[in-house]
């Protein structure tokens, strides 16, 4: 692997008394996609929310070679990260042009990207987007990441939760794509997905990390994937879901 | 109902200057979960550098502009001296404004004395016009007609500027809207300084409305101006215009039909009643 282009190093995030990572490392290729795994809990949104300067936290986050902890969240974003949150982030009350609209910084949003990818969005511009479905909200967040060509990583938490099979199919192809033109860390808990688009991943447990590899290796492990993972019973059949 | 229309237009003509200290509070409170105390306070300072202006023959446009601006300047350095400094720590920024809402009134009486100093009306303003029958003073339509202007100009900086959305999503969620690149906080200064403004505008109004200004009128007004925010919704300009009507004519129908005064207490069980019925008029940001 060439140099990481983020590089996260011992963190930690202590929220009201409460010690929630205890010394995260993650490293981000600089291309492809690179998957943060770990059972409910363990810790991966707060490591996401941490990077991005959400949550209070200390340690190291290099992107991009610049130390960004210190620096303010739209400082860290400004320097080209698109963000998908895991309750997606929508604006309820705006529509869904102005959610796009608010999300432009580069002087030529790739609308013809997003539109291509979701044409929905385009005939549901004046909507109001509290009145879409998950799967369309979702839509929205992921379309406000590839409006700017000049993002440098794109970071989706749990982008296909809750949403049905055909919506979720169509995550992953503009998930497959926003990965061609920049590395993507994904965070997902449906294995398929993983298997299908991830090179690396990271497995974090109980506020650490405990796993780093290739991700193809770690899925073939069935007894290694079992206990850092959890895959059971569900666990596989949310992963079949995702092959439609 | 000369009686009728005159008691409708006068409280027309305080629920507009309601809404002018209403919008601004909502917007802030909205933006930023600060209860602005201070905003008596710049109402105030509006009032009084209207006052100084008017006195030292600017002529009433003039100084209306001047004490906005006055107002405005204020707002911005509040904004920037005192809440920014105390982001991320609310019951300071709160004792704060409460702070400066009790130092200006007294600084202002320092300076100018506690009792009312008299407004100068220019001739247009001081006279009345007959409507239906009523003669009604012709500053009504002023702070109406101000007032609308004000609620206008908000609707378009809210719904067609690149400024307006940051404010609206801002409202719904701030830290999202910082997670898309955008530094919010020049937003609350912003939100700041068009409080201020509407704020300011309110005060020189209010000395002509009552003839005169004083260092109390602020926090007076200041009351209702919640009592309107909480009813329209916190955050809501549209609601806020919608309860200060409804505020402001209860309260002049209330005192006359009534004992004075206790149309300025039908208006506070007015909100008790409405907070049971619809107690997202409390959160209404939600609503
Ligand atoms: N704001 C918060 N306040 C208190 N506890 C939190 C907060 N955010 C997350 N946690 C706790 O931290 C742990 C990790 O949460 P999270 O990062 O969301 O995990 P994951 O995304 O891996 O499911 C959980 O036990 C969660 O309850
Ligand atoms: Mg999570």
């Amino acid at each position: 692997m060439t140099s990481p282009l983020l590089c996260v190093r011992d963190l930690k995030v202590v929220i009201g008394g409460r010690h929630i990572l205890h010394g995260v490392d993650l490293d981000v290729a600089a291309g492809g996609v690179t998957a943060l795994l770990g059972r409910n809990g363990a810790g991966k949104t707060t490591t996401v929310r941490g990077v991005l300067g959400l949550v209070p936290r200390t340690g190291s986050v290099r992107y991009g070679g610049d130390e960004t902890v210190g620096m303010t969240t739209h400082q860290i974003v400004r320097r080209g990260i698109g963000y998908v949150p895991e309750d997606r982030g929508v604006f309820v009350a705006l529509t869904v042009a102005e959610n796009l609209r608010l999300a432009e910084r580069d002087p030529d949003p790739a609308y013809d990207l997003v539109h291509e990818l979701f044409p929905e969005l385009k005939q549901r511009a004046r909507q109001q987007a509290g009145t879409l479905s998950g799967g369309q909200q979702q839509m929205v967040a992921i379309g406000r990441t590839l409006l700017n060509r000049g993002n440098r990583l794109v970071i989706a938490d749990e982008p296909t939760k809750g949403l049905a099979p055909r919506v979720v199919t169509e995550v992953a192809v503009a998930l497959e794509r926003a990965a061609q033109a920049v590395p993507v860390l994904l965070v997902e808990q449906n294995l398929a997905l993983v298997r299908r688009l991830a090179a690396h991943c990271v497995v974090l447990a109980d506020g650490r990390t405990a796993h780093a590899g290739p991700a193809a290796e770690l899925l073939a492990d069935t007894e290694k994937s079992k206990t850092l993972l959890g895959v059971g019973r569900r666990a596989d059949v949310t992963a079949r879901g995702g092959d439609h | 109902m000369s009686t009728v229309v005159l008691l409708g237009v006068t409280g027309l003509g305080l629920g507009a200057l309601y809404f002018l200290v209403a919008s601004g509070l909502s917007l802030i409170f909205g933006l930023m979960d600060v209860l602005n105390f201070a905003h008596g306070a710049l109402l105030s300072v509006g009032a009084y550098a209207t006052w100084w202006a008017a006195s030292h023959s600017f002529g009433f446009p003039l100084a209306l502009l001047f004490g906005t601006a006055v107002g405005t300047l204020a707002a911005v350095a509040l904004e920037l001296g005192l809440i920014r400094p105390l982001y991320r720590r609310p019951r300071e920024q709160v004792l704060a404004t409460v702070g400066v809402g009790l130092a200006v009134p007294a600084l202002l009486s320092a300076i100018w004395g506690a009792d009312a100093r008299t407004f100068p009306v220019p001739g247009v303003l001081a006279g009345t016009f007959t409507l239906v029958g009523a003669s009604v003073p012709v500053n009504r339509l002023v702070l109406v007609g101000a007032a609308l202007v004000v609620l206008l100009a908000l609707r378009l900086f809210l719904g067609r500027t690149r400024h307006g959305l940051v404010v609206r999503a801002g409202v719904e969620d701030r830290a999202m809207v910082t997670a898309l690149g955008i530094d919010v906080r020049k937003a609350f200064t912003l939100v700041f300084a068009i409080g201020g403004a509407a704020a300011a505008l309110a005060g020189g109004l209010a000395g002509l409305y009552f003839g005169s200004v004083d260092p109390t009128q602020g926090s007076s007004l200041l009351i209702f101006g919640f009592v309107v925010v909480v009813m329209g919704g916190l955050g809501s300009v549209g609601g806020a215009a919608v309860a200060c009507v409804v505020v402001g004519l209860v309260q002049q129908f209330a005192n006359y039909y009534s004992t004075a005064g206790l149309g300025d207490l039908s208006v506070v069980v007015m909100l008790a009643a409405l907070l049971l019925v619809r107690p997202s008029g409390l959160t209404g940001r939600l609503a």
